[in-house]
């Protein structure tokens, strides 16, 4: 089972919006690397017709009728917001997309 | 200021001399679901920014998630439709991205598991041609939010100081489409993609689970394309045109990339696999993002979320329930009205096939039901850019106006009129009948006076018609109508002049 490499914890890490430290990725790196071991053995009891587990409880179909719920107020949605304007939530210049 | 230029653009004859076009399209339509995808969140257009948003869609932590029963349902009658196997078990995906229109930071998608895969499509050509397009998969989604960028020109990111995000949007349930491969379409290759969207479009509202407005972003169509020399198996590097948003963009957009790959690739060139912008001013396409890192999704179950398993007698009750798909029911009208396929296609494109039918139900013959909607109010709706359907007058109220005109008391001057007073909110039919005074004049007394004026004004005609030339009584009867503004029965002023001279009609 190949291990995680440091490149991958970097690319992982700018997908995350994360900003690492080289020291920092040295050390993730082999604590994720521990992590993904550890879980990788599973693999090694479970045979082929063991499924992956997605979901721990056989529930399927739960589902709700379409009917409208109360919303939050445009006071409480914003609440939490770090900035707003015109009732919306205000964020900073979206870079990489025109 | 951004300076776009446009590429070069080899003439289309030429293009498809040397390249054979491969086309694959992603349409997403909005359900006309009361409430969200996820939670009971309000779906209702028009509403004040963030008034209809929850912990769930704010995607806040502990919120959880439940599956909106009439989004399953309305994506199961989709693939039905589709020609589609159903899925006997699917689960949801988060699309994880880093994107502030949505505020989970993630999509609830579907990924490796569709509820309906394997179906296909018959649209049909102008010409009447039918072309089957296979369809790969439908998925259910939801929608994101609405951004508005501020400080820049025109609400463009570009130069953008900051972006304000409204949420409402967010969660609504879309269901996205997405075409195998078209290939064999050759120089039609944007009539296809047309038809299709077109085709989809009709189907949706058949359906009844979306009202489809292109113009209200109810659907709208990425166009991927390539091109590959005539006879090569391999495809070539395709660009993607994200949100085309209406029919005849979604045929020029095709049209623009197929000219601008095969100057590209003429010239030497390699096509760069990247997302493309639309411009509905000039037909344009311009470069958007370049797709690297944007594909790394890392999709994984949605552990939030249960799987579907929609079990095999609410398929088939829904299977059941499917109302005659549209390219069936044009060939029965086409038929039924003694129209040519041309004049079908027209009626189709004007998304006026629901609306006449409508009118029919209430009343109308099919003949003036399509005169209304194909004349008058085809010309409004163009005027005004919406869809027909988006009008604010009803079937019932276009059937009115039609029996009106059959009991004579309208001619179709005065129904026009009477039309525009709908349009513009003046009430029902009768109400701007009422209003307006328009009537016919149907009091013999005045219209008797009127026609004796207009013989004894034009002698020579007057004489004419008595000589036997009936088509001379016209220009009297125009005389009339003059005289009495329009509110005549033209029909009956004809008869009063000719009796009034003594010749048979």
């Amino acid at each position: 089972m190949p291990g995680i490499t440091r490149e991958e914890v970097a690319h992982l890490a700018r997908l995350a919006r994360l900003e690492l430290k080289d020291e920092e990725l040295d050390h993730f790196a082999g604590q994720l690397d521990d992590i993904i071991g550890a879980v990788a053995r599973v693999s090694e009891v479970a045979d082929q017709d063991v499924p992956p587990t997605s979901h721990p409880l056989p529930l399927t179909n739960v589902m709700r009728a379409d009917e409208v719920r109360p919303s939050l107020t445009p006071e409480q949605a914003l609440s939490g917001a770090p900035a707003q304007e015109q009732q919306r939530f205000k964020v900073p210049q979206i870079l990489g997309e025109d | 200021m951004t300076v776009t230029t446009t590429p070069d653009l080899v003439p289309y004859e030429d293009a498809l001399a040397t390249y054979d076009p491969v086309m694959g399209l992603e349409v997403h339509v909005e359900l006309g679901t009361r409430t969200k995808m996820f939670c009971g969140c309000s779906t209702a257009l028009g509403a004040d920014a963030n008034t209809q948003t929850c912990p769930t869609c704010l995607g806040l932590p502990g919120a959880l998630p439940v599956v909106n029963e009439i989004g399953v349902e309305s994506a199961i009658k989709i693939g039905l439709a589709l020609h589609c196997e159903i899925a006997e078990w699917c689960r949801f995906a988060r699309k994880n991205y880093f994107y502030p229109d949505m505020p989970k930071n993630f999509q609830t998608s579907q990924y490796d598991e569709p509820i309906a895969f394997n179906g296909y499509l018959d649209v049909q050509l102008e010409d009447g041609e039918v072309f089957r397009v296979e369809i790969e998969r439908a998925h259910m989604e939801e929608d994101t939010g609405k951004s508005t960028h501020v400080g820049g020109a025109t609400g463009r990111i570009h130069g953008a100081s900051h972006s304000l995000l409204d949420y409402n949007r967010a969660g609504i349930p879309l269901i996205e489409i997405v075409t195998k491969p078209i290939v064999g379409a050759g120089e039609r290759a944007p009539e296809v993609a047309k038809a299709y969207v077109a085709e989809l479009r009709e189907l949706i509202k058949a359906l009844g689970v979306s009202e489809a407005r292109m113009e209200q972003g109810q659907m709208r169509c990425d166009v991927n394309l390539s091109l590959r020399p005539k006879g090569q198996e391999k495809f070539g590097t395709r660009s993607e045109t994200k949100n085309v948003n209406s029919l005849r963009s979604v045929e020029r957009a095709a049209r623009f990339e197929i000219q601008r790959h095969a100057a590209v690739l003429g010239a030497g060139g390699k096509i760069v696999q990247e997302t493309r912008h639309f411009h509905e001013d000039d037909g344009s396409t311009t470069p958007g993002r370049v797709k690297e890192e944007a594909e790394d999704y890392r999709y994984f179950p949605e552990p939030d979320l249960v799987p579907v398993a929609p079990s095999r007698e609410w398929v088939e009750a829904l299977r059941a329930q499917l109302p005659e798909l549209p390219l069936a029911q044009r060939n029965r009208l086409r038929e039924e009205w003694g129209v040519s396929a041309h004049d079908m296609q027209s009626i189709l494109n004007a998304g006026a096939i629901g609306p006449i039918v409508a009118t029919i139900n209430a009343g109308a013959d099919a003949v003036s039901a399509r005169k209304w909607w194909m004349g008058e109010l085809a010309r409004n709706a163009n005027e005004q850019g919406v869809d027909l359907g988006a009008l604010p007058i009803t079937p019932e109220q276009v059937a009115r106006v039609s029996a009106l005109v059959a009991a004579g008391e309208l001619n179709d001057k005065l129904a026009r009129q009477v039309i525009d007073g709908v349009l513009k909110g003046e009430g029902t039919p009768d109400e701007v009948v009422e209003k307006r005074g328009l009537k016919v004049v149907s009091d013999e007394g005045a219209l008797t006076a009127a026609v004796e004026e207009a013989i004894a004004g034009n002698p020579a005609i007057a004489d004419k018609i008595r000589g036997g030339k009936v088509a001379a009584a016209g220009a009297l009867v125009g005389a009339v109508m003059k005289a009495t503004r329009g509110q005549a029965d033209a029909a009956r002023v004809k008869e009063l002049i000719l009796e009034q001279l003594g010749v048979e009609g």
